[in-house]
């Protein structure tokens, strides 16, 4: 067991407390539920993803931030960590992927070559995914240290937290969707 | 007795001359050009002779020599290998810039599929008689044959660098 007292514990939303009960809005309570229970997909195709894979385990342990179940089936993640050179050949695929996840969804772009092209200024890959999904979170480095992956996810959950629950019907979200062709 | 670069050339030459020529050794290798005629001929030559048994199909490859004589700007390279007596050789099959195209290998090594699609993939040489000619490595949208010198390799949608400092002439797809 372990003795620390240096215990985190999420903070309640702003609200109205008395005994024996707590009032808040609702999206405050949803946000709260989303942001610290992201199930991720990793979309690792090269050394970001083995960054990832420590921040997966033991030391860094990213299940200390509600994401303990890796969804390798998109139909149930609500975050895709995109690590990895997207080769213009695998561009399709990742916005298939990110088509089939159901909303609420959101994007992270782990490292150069996800968020820019990164040192692959060339014909054949992809110049960051933005080029074809929309993106919320970018994490700068070649690899990103496991600190930084995981400071993305906190930072993800800051906007999961704060997003309105009509966001993903308002018109601003499907004319960004429209600006990417997606359906 | 085993086989040497000596007795290839030899039975070539007199096989085939004038569609052989320029025999020359490098790095202990036999190398020569093949006529584009002849790329097919004398290909299955070496490998179904029994004195020559060429039966390994190690490379096939393109080469872009943008400064050459227009006749002769591309380059297919093939590089076989005797397994029985351990002899390798380099054929070289030069083509017109305008009109890159040579008989496809596949029906005598099956290897020469996915190398072919490769080269025809990334220079724009067309094997004639390919059973399934299209690109295998880059995305099938791409109109450019990016290992020809006349394409810029840097991406043209490129956002985030300076192109004072980074080379981007003109669009590549």
């Amino acid at each position: 067991m372990s003795n620390s007292t240096n215990i985190k514990q999420v903070a309640p939303p702003p609200g109205y407390a008395g005994e024996g009960f707590f009032a808040t809005k609702l999206s405050e309570v949803v946000g709260l539920a989303r942001a610290n229970s992201m199930w991720p997909l990793p979309f690792a195709t090269s050394c970001c993803g083995i960054e990832y894979m420590a921040t997966m385990a033991a030391t860094y342990d990213i299940g200390r931030f509600g994401s303990e179940r890796m969804s390798f089936s998109p139909r149930q993640a609500d975050m895709l960590l995109v690590m990895g050179t997207i080769a213009k050949k695998m561009a399709p695929i990742l916005r298939q992927v990110y088509e089939q996840m159901a909303e609420p969804k959101w994007v992270v772009a782990v490292g150069a070559c996800a968020s820019s092209g990164g040192v692959f200024d060339t014909y054949s890959v992809l110049q960051g995914i933005d080029k074809v999904i929309p993106v919320d979170v970018y994490v700068p480095g070649c690899p990103p240290r496991p600190e930084q992956i995981l400071d993305g996810i906190l930072e993800l959950q800051e906007i999961v937290k704060n997003e309105s629950v009509r966001r993903r019907s308002s018109e601003e979200y499907k004319d960004l969707l429209n600006s990417y062709n997606i359906k | 007795m085993s086989l040497t670069n000596e007795i290839v050339q030899q039975t070539l030459s007199q096989q085939f001359t004038p569609k052989v020529e320029n025999f020359h050794i490098e790095h202990d290798m036999l190398a020569f050009e093949v006529k584009k005629e002849a790329s097919f001929e004398v290909i299955q030559f070496l490998k179904e002779n029994s004195g020559m048994n060429f039966n390994f199909l190690t490379d096939v490859c393109g080469i872009h020599y943008p400064d050459y004589a227009k006749d002769r700007q591309f380059c297919v390279v093939y590089h076989l290998h005797n397994w029985y007596d351990n002899v390798r050789i380099r054929i070289k099959v030069f083509l017109p810039a305008d009109n890159p195209e040579v008989e496809s290998i596949v029906p005598l090594f099956a290897g020469a599929n996915w190398q072919e699609r490769e080269t025809y993939d990334f220079y724009g040489i067309v094997f004639k008689n390919h059973p399934q000619l299209k690109r295998i490595l880059n995305m099938d949208e791409m109109k450019s044959f990016p290992m020809r010198k006349e394409f810029p390799l840097e991406d043209q949608g490129r956002t985030d660098k300076d192109d004072r400092f980074f080379g981007r002439t003109g669009p590549n797809c």
